[in-house]
């Protein structure tokens, strides 16, 4: 008689627990506006989307109004690379003074290496590159993963 | 093995044979192969088959210094990336003696328990679809996600951070971190209590873990299991506590011990677990240190010769990185000592002798991340 009674009274509680979870359950389907978490992806990219400032999407060299970067060619990011993304190819130029000085010819990175580790940044001496908060950067091509950051026709910026 | 006896009539007799489960199955949450021996349901012997993610992170780390080395290590554990980078950092601070600013070392511990946070809400709703649920998987995620908004807005990434580096952290946090925090702690603290009505309070439930996977305390320490696995099983083994490290020994926080020693326990620790971690994070927001994030370090870091080791509490156990270095810019050998490869050894123990359905039960509470068995 005992154990019949310990039984249904088993029976009732696991009802009785189903029930709660159940209404918990039941309560996000009545109330769907409650707390909207799905993001209408593709639709909200230019309006709703929120990509804080500090995601690290891609490496750029950030250049100035009139053209110029804080790139010296000093190679340091390419040593701080892990994985070989980036290829600095520097050039030597004759200076007024007759000096031979060093200067950026192409700051080449390889997107599809990259680990977003953010080294690179962190070994910069200039503060010549930065990560841009950009995500959309699927291509067609694999050979279009392999940029020149610095822009055509850029040169260093003076130091004032 | 009762059945094949041949004095039995012989549609009574029974044989063994084999099951590969995995190393494509969705219940062992990566590609760990498990080949079961069974017998009718009752299982015989397992064999875990590794090596099928084996991406030679110790051997990596010998080609590349000790900054860039450390990156690697968010591959090994993937849900407890910062804690890893934390244990690497930590050692080569050990090494080179620098002194680590406090604000630092909170910032340090908040993402450290903010991981374990992720990790555990993330562990209980691939425990619940495990066991036959599906919802809970949903909510686990959507409350990673919360927190995760948190690390990419102050950490730059999601999953593997590179976040906590020698001598410091990368970034100083935003200057919203604080109340940002603050609003996210009481959201989970709510999401902790729909979690109790969900699925901690559901009978059926309950009967799927009481008395399955039972590992007995003296069998957790010979395996050497560690984390929340073997405080189940009533041994007292928390890092933060013994070996304290960042400045865990200034908060005030309680090691979770239950001597149940099955999956229920286990279940029930790693709940505590992150209230705990809420615990510790609120102590730390009050009084968040002002001054520097980060110690001066050299750009290219070489250790003195010598060996290192140190131990750090991740979200699945005891995690230890151990250095020999020849004086050069990189190490001459690092071995990381991972807390699933220990966890791992006791699927078989606990497994033997139960129906092939509790496997999935017991795995699920034992937490594994194939990576970092295999490394």
């Amino acid at each position: 008689m005992k154990t019949v009674l310990r039984y249904l009274q088993e029976v009732a509680l696991a009802f009785r627990s189903l029930w709660s979870g159940l209404r918990l359950t039941l309560y996000f389907f009545t109330h769907p506006r409650k707390e909207i978490i799905t993001e209408q992806y593709p639709e909200n990219r230019t309006t709703s989307i929120n990509i804080p400032e500090r995601f690290a999407g891609e490496v750029v060299l950030t250049h100035d109004e009139n053209n110029e970067h804080k790139c010296t060619a000093c190679t340091l990011c390419e040593m701080a690379c892990p994985n070989g993304t980036i290829k600095i190819i520097s050039a030597q130029v004759e200076t007024e003074d007759g000096k031979k000085k060093k200067v950026l010819d192409k700051w080449v990175y390889n997107l599809g290496m990259c680990t977003f580790c953010a080294q690179c940044i962190d070994a910069c001496p200039q503060n010549a590159i930065t990560m841009k908060n950009s995500f959309e950067l699927s291509v067609y091509n694999r050979s279009d993963l392999i940029k020149t950051l610095n822009k055509p026709g850029s040169k260093l910026k003076e130091k004032s | 093995m009762e059945n094949q006896d041949i004095s039995l009539p012989l549609e009574e007799q029974t044989e063994e044979f084999v099951v590969n489960i995995g190393p494509q199955h969705p219940s062992t949450h990566g590609v760990l192969r498990l080949e079961a021996t069974l017998d009718g349901e009752t299982i015989k012997d397992i064999l875990p088959h590794l090596g099928y993610i084996h991406r030679g992170i110790e051997k990596m780390t010998e080609s590349l210094g000790y900054k860039q080395s450390i990156y690697l290590t968010s591959r090994m554990d993937y849900l407890s990336a910062h804690i890893n980078n934390q244990a690497c950092s930590l050692a080569v601070e050990k090494a080179l003696q620098v002194e680590v600013p406090e604000r630092a070392k909170a910032i340090r511990i908040i993402m450290a328990e903010l991981q374990r946070l992720t990790s555990h809400e993330l562990w209980w709703g691939s425990c619940a679809m495990d066991i036959g649920a599906v919802t809970p998987f949903f909510l686990g995620f959507r409350d990673r996600e919360r927190i995760l908004e948190i690390f990419e807005a102050n950490t730059g990434n999601r999953l593997t951070m590179n976040y906590i580096t020698p001598g410091g952290v990368m970034q100083d946090v935003l200057p919203s971190f604080v109340s940002d925090l603050k609003t996210l702690l009481v959201k989970v603290k709510g999401y902790l209590a729909e979690y109790d009505t969900l699925i901690t309070g559901n009978i059926i439930f309950q009967r799927r873990l009481q008395g399955v996977g039972v590992l007995p305390k003296e069998m957790a320490i010979s395996l050497g299991c560690t984390g929340p696995t073997a405080r189940a099983s009533g041994v007292s083994c928390d890092v933060r506590k013994y070996h304290p490290y960042d400045g865990y020994e200034k908060l005030e926080f309680k090691e979770i011990l239950n001597d149940g020693c099955d999956s229920w326990a286990r279940y029930l620790v790693r709940m505590e677990e992150m209230r705990e971690s809420i615990y510790i994070i609120e102590q730390l927001l009050d009084n968040l240190p002002e001054g520097e994030y980060r110690a001066k370090m050299k750009g290219v870091i070489k250790l003195p010769a010598g060996e290192y080791y140190q131990r750090v509490e991740t979200a699945r156990g005891e995690l230890g990185v151990y250095i020999v270095s020849d004086g050069t810019n990189k190490p001459y050998r690092m071995k990381f000592r991972t807390p699933c490869y220990s966890n791992l050894a006791a699927v078989k123990p606990i497994n033997v002798g139960a129906k092939i359905g509790d496997l999935m039960a017991s795995m699920a509470t034992i937490d594994l991340v194939i990576p970092d068995i295999d490394r």
